[in-house]
């Protein structure tokens, strides 16, 4: 449940690792399962397209407060990220969504909050898609972990298998993915948290058994032609 | 190979490495710059080198030594960015050299915006440098595409002497799609035998592009299009899209051939007899394509990401300007599924 997930969730993972759409439905489930304040941080200083920022007015008409740049507008590729981003960190009554960049690089922005942050209520979430070149074995994902980490000063508390070929995903994908990342909670002791998937492309059953609680998602960032 | 996913951008970088290349000149720019970060990690583990130029000037110059010496080489940029190169693409061009260069477009003009845009098709269809040449001008709508076509553009590069231009948009380069790669060589490909790789004890090799004397310069270019006739008859590609009892028929291509395709499903669900013709090349335009159905298309719906570039080649092809209409979002802007389906419908005014 996310509602079991620590008050200050950072969402983290390699690019194309499918994080920006994980961030904008897990914070709109938080918002659906919560009273008071929900805040999601687009801190993606890596990527121009598809960034969460691209949501606001959606995001904000649901309820949730939306912080990015403080320079408004999708055409800035400026690595601006708002002083606000610090607010749902020390003012305890949010519950926070942390959407970090796309590499060890975006997650240098991080060190702006790393020495507000309490560790006890901070969960360091990874995505990881393992169609992706860089994440395709358990050696990959653990050395892009590590490079996360030692970028952001955060140990990972937890995976999101979030395997999957965009429109060509089959429930396969899921189990491909589960396998590799039960090697790497074998080796590192960090368990998977949740299995992600587009309800739309999987029309076979999901396979039992999986690590992780099952999180079925809606597309936001790609429009029906993508 | 197994499916990957891959974000455009890097899925180029990997074809071209795939398809042999070994050499990069480039410079970085929105929303391209995935390309030589890509190709600075890869390329030095197969052996080949990156260069990352003082500018866009600088890497096409490069490129040119590269193609002359008989390298498989590439550079790629975004929109103001392949403007600069202009003047480099026009001496390759001249000296009959193999090269590919790709753009993944962005709004313009001048610097414009990083959004994706289609505005370029003047600049790399009918030539932003000099002279009587063409460009070979490929124009994927999807990462896998785009892939294929710089793997083919290279292969197409080497069997005319020319350079080929692979014209995407931002869109291409920073969308993920799942890919593979399978480069299968094309038959045929001439041997180099006229690169500078040093005299020694062999004969002398000139590469040039100053022809002072009139007729020698004239005879040259006559050489040219010699190529050029032999591309307009090899190597014109399209996509017919449910063309066969389609009565109106969108032109698009590129990521903007993605929006009409969704809309087309719209369309056919109400029974309007509508298809697309996706030109997969620009140049050579796919004339081939408007003799075999143009009897039975009442209009030409030509939707693009510019002000219209494509329109008069349309018009060329169905040598009918007035059944050519056009719709089109520009300056970083695509154009919504909505608003084409909106568009077709006036067009066609209830006709089914």
């Amino acid at each position: 449940m996310v509602t079991d997930d620590k008050r200050v969730r950072i969402i983290t993972g390699h690019y194309g690792s499918g994080k920006t759409e994980f961030a904008v439905n897990y914070v709109t489930a938080l918002r659906e399962s919560v009273e008071g304040k929900v805040a999601i941080a687009d801190l993606d200083i890596v990527n121009v397209y598809f960034r969460s920022r691209e949501k606001k007015k959606e995001l904000e008409e649901k309820g949730i407060t939306v912080i990015a740049s403080n320079l408004e507008g999708a055409g800035v590729d400026v690595p601006a990220v708002s002083g606000a981003m610090t607010t749902p960190v020390t003012d305890k009554s949010f519950q926070y969504v942390v959407d970090l960049g796309g590499n060890d690089v975006g997650t240098l922005v991080l060190g702006r909050i790393k020495p507000l942050l309490d560790p006890a209520e901070t969960d360091f979430l990874m995505v990881v898609n393992t169609y992706r070149p860089n994440t395709s074995t358990p050696e990959g994902v653990i050395e892009q972990m590590e490079n996360l980490e030692v970028a952001a000063g955060l140990k990972v508390t937890g995976f999101i298998n979030n395997t999957n070929l965009v429109r060509e995903t089959t429930a396969s994908c899921l189990s491909e993915g589960d396998a590799i990342l039960r090697e790497v909670t074998k080796r590192t002791g960090i368990p998977v948290k949740y299995v992600s998937y587009v309800e739309e492309l999987l029309t076979e059953d999901i396979p039992e058994g999986l690590a992780g609680e099952l999180f079925p998602m809606k597309f936001n960032m790609r429009k029906t032609w993508m | 190979m197994a499916k990957v996913l891959m974000k455009g951008n890097e899925a180029v970088g990997k074809a071209a490495i795939e398809a042999g290349c070994r050499f990069f000149f480039g410079y970085p720019i929105t929303p391209q710059s995935e390309v030589p970060e890509y190709l600075s990690s890869e390329l030095p583990k197969v052996g080949g080198t990156f260069v990352q130029a003082e500018s866009e000037v600088a890497a096409i110059n490069m490129v040119y030594g590269a193609a002359a010496a008989g390298a498989r080489v590439l550079t790629s940029s975004s929109s103001p960015g392949i403007a600069l190169k202009q003047e480099g693409i026009g001496y390759i061009s001249n000296a009959g050299l193999p090269a590919v260069i790709i753009n993944m477009m962005r709004g313009g003009p001048g610097l414009g915006t990083i959004q994706p845009g289609q505005a370029d098709y003047n600049m790399a269809v009918k030539g932003g440098s000099n002279g009587d040449y063409h460009n070979v001008v490929l124009a994927p709508a999807s990462v896998q595409e785009a892939v294929d076509m710089v793997m083919d553009a290279f292969d197409i590069a080497d069997m005319y002497g020319t350079p080929v231009i692979v014209l995407a948009d931002g869109l291409i380069g920073q969308m993920m799609e799942p890919v593979e790669f399978n480069y299968v060589p094309r038959k045929g490909i001439p041997e180099k035998t006229w690169a500078l790789t040093g005299k020694g004890d062999g004969e002398r090799h000139v590469v040039k592009n100053l022809v002072i004397d009139p007729d020698d310069c004239e005879q040259w270019n006559h050489e040219h299009f010699e190529a050029y006739e032999k591309i307009l008859a090899n190597e014109q590609a399209w996509e017919e899209y449910l063309l066969d009892d389609a009565e109106y028929a969108f032109v698009s291509y590129g990521t903007a051939s993605r929006v009409v395709r969704t809309a087309i499903g719209y369309l056919r669900a109400e029974g309007y007899k509508i298809g697309m013709l996706r030109p997969k090349t620009l140049w050579p335009f796919p004339q081939k394509a408007f003799d075999k159905v143009d009897g039975h298309i009442k209009k030409y719906l030509d939707i693009e990401m510019s002000m219209g570039q494509m329109m008069p080649d349309v018009a060329y092809a169905c040598n009918d300007k007035n059944k050519v209409v056009f719709h089109g979002r520009t300056g970083g802007n695509v154009p919504t599924v909505d608003e084409v389906v909106e568009f077709a419908k006036k067009i066609m005014g209830g006709d089914k």
